[in-house]
């Protein structure tokens, strides 16, 4: 599917029912617009790669859908249930059923790697220690860190804390996962492990997942849909097949990697190409 | 163009202000329904270390060196008004009332505010914060009340460490090097402190507790982005604790000196 500049309604597509949805939502900060009366709706089971330049609004989106962040308007949805307009105690219940990795890993400094994975565990349930501790364990070796439990994240490289970030937000087995540019920062091989361990977590655990990055390998191989904001809206939805065959001018420059000319003229010297 | 500019900024003010009592309500909620919870208690322990014992020497030193320097320089005067038998009632009720909370505070809004700023700065920069509440827990309950309780509890007992080391380290220059007899300068400092000024004193140290802990939480939650906004937090920090301890102890101590009046009538030190 190739996409036009406006604004295209993915609201309607596909055959998965949508876990999440966002109506008409737009968010400002300061003068900046960020989105514009953005609608989205994810389908459960589904991985949904948001693509988009730095700064086009995508980790915002993100934490919309958690109300990390509220829509200045337009009305969020989770499971049927509206979620901007909850407080944080009602959102308790909801958020346990998502796990988010952050950009950097968001791990908490002061805790070890297995208190970190342990944190939602021992917040959320009653469950022993040594339970506690047997979980802790099958997670970190679900993303192959098992035996770094007593290490602290500062001892960690920057793809094994993307990792235990990730055995964090797999801890409750939530059914959403959201990932903010899981391969940022890390080198082609680190990347792939990222992107095989988010294949394996969704065959595994059947999850919907919405993946926001840049990285275009990944795009390729773990989106089921690719949607691409651009200047506080969508702009184009539909599969990574559809995407390399898209004539949107924009679209083709991010499969390309490929700037345009009027972007390069201040960069280029004069008299040569 | 200027009445513009200054209701911009009265409106930003009015507004950061809302927010910083918003901030308080919300810990103050928090703290009436997880306080009986014995699990939020463990949260609690390693920063009433963090809070207490790291700020032992700093406050021995400052309390010590007060008393020392109080004893000094009250000394000649009294000595040829002939009340230098009477120093440790001076010594020790402006140690009580006045510069063993005040500067116990400050000490702690400079070790313990700026670090709380800094590490909830840092925590809130680095999206550790978001990632508390994006997992379900409140970082209000589980960061701030915390943090906040061990300046509570502890602003008190520091004080109170404080003017014990200032006591000791006043007397021990008034009998030990200025020679004065023990007997009357222990008589002369027991009769004239009073449980007042012990409450007094008592009644400063919590309140000051109090405005360490929020503001350093509060300025550690909103700081900006980045390394610089963390730094600029911890300054504004302990500028803003630093100010309104001694703004709140000058209201203090116009009231109790008032209501002293009132209730018991006029007091002579000497």
């Amino acid at each position: 599917m190739s996409g036009e500049p406006a604004q295209l309604d993915t609201t309607a597509q596909g055959d998965g029912a949508p876990i999440v949805e966002l109506r008409d939502v737009s968010k400002q900060f300061g003068k900046l617009v960020v989105l514009r009366d953005v609608n989205m709706k994810f389908r459960k089971g589904e991985t949904t790669v948001i693509i988009g330049a730095s700064g086009a609004g995508k980790s915002v989106i993100l934490k919309h859908i958690v109300s990390l962040l509220k829509p200045d308007s337009g009305e969020v949805y989770c499971a049927g249930e509206r979620i901007d307009t909850m407080t944080d105690r009602e959102l308790v219940h909801l958020r346990k059923r998502f796990g988010f990795l952050f950009q950097m890993g968001a791990l908490f400094d002061s805790f070890t790697v297995a208190e970190n994975v342990a944190f939602p565990i021992v917040e959320h349930t009653r469950r022993s220690k040594s339970n506690i501790a047997k979980t802790v364990a099958e997670k970190l070796a679900m993303v192959g860190l098992d035996g770094l439990q007593e290490k602290k994240p500062a001892q960690l490289s920057g793809g094994q804390r993307k990792r235990v970030g990730l055995a964090r937000a797999i801890a409750l087995d939530p059914e959403i996962i959201l990932y903010d540019e899981p391969t940022t920062g890390l080198d082609p091989i680190r990347s792939d492990v990222i992107n095989e361990l988010i294949i394996k977590l969704q065959r595994e655990l059947n999850v919907t997942s919405v993946v926001v990055t840049h990285d275009m390998a990944s795009v390729r191989k773990i989106g089921d849909r690719v949607v691409m904001l651009h200047e506080g809206e969508f702009i184009f939805d539909g599969t990574p097949k559809d995407m390399e065959t898209s004539d949107n001018k924009t679209v083709r420059q991010f499969v390309e990697g490929r700037a345009a000319d009027e972007q390069l003229a201040g960069i280029r010297l004069k008299g040569k190409p | 163009m200027i009445i513009t500019t200054i209701g911009r900024k009265t409106s930003r003010s009015l507004e950061a202000f809302g927010r910083f009592w918003m901030f308080c309500l919300l810990t103050t909620r928090w703290m009436a329904t997880s306080i009986f919870r014995l699990r939020n208690w463990r949260l609690v322990m390693p920063q009433l270390y963090e809070v207490g014992n790291r700020s032992l020497p700093v406050i021995a030193i400052t309390g010590t060196f007060v008393g020392m320097v109080l004893a000094i320089q009250a000394y000649d005067q009294l000595h040829a008004a002939g009340f230098a038998e009477r120093m440790g009632v001076l010594l020790n009720v402006t140690l009580v009332q006045e510069l063993g909370p005040v500067l116990a505070a400050v000490m702690l809004a400079g070790r313990v505010g700026g670090a709380l700023t800094a590490e909830l700065g840092t925590m809130n920069v680095t999206e550790q914060i978001d990632a508390l509440r994006a997992m379900g827990s409140d970082p209000i309950r589980y960061l701030v009340v915390p943090r906040f309780l061990a300046c509570l509890i502890l602003c008190p007992i520091l004080t109170l460490f404080a003017d014990i080391c200032g006591s000791l380290a006043g007397s021990w220059i008034a009998v030990g090097l200025k020679d004065i007899p023990y007997e009357p300068y222990s008589y002369y400092t027991m009769d004239a402190m009073t449980k007042w000024d012990l409450g007094v004193g008592f009644v400063k140290s919590l309140i000051f507790g109090w405005i360490i802990g929020m503001v350093a939480c509060y300025k550690g939650f909103h700081c900006r982005a980045g390394a610089e906004g963390v730094g600029r937090a911890c300054t504004e920090s302990f500028v803003a604790t630093f100010m309104a301890i001694l703004i709140v102890d000058f209201f203090i101590a116009t009231f109790s000196t008032g209501l002293y009046k009132v209730l018991y009538g006029f007091k002579s030190l000497v």
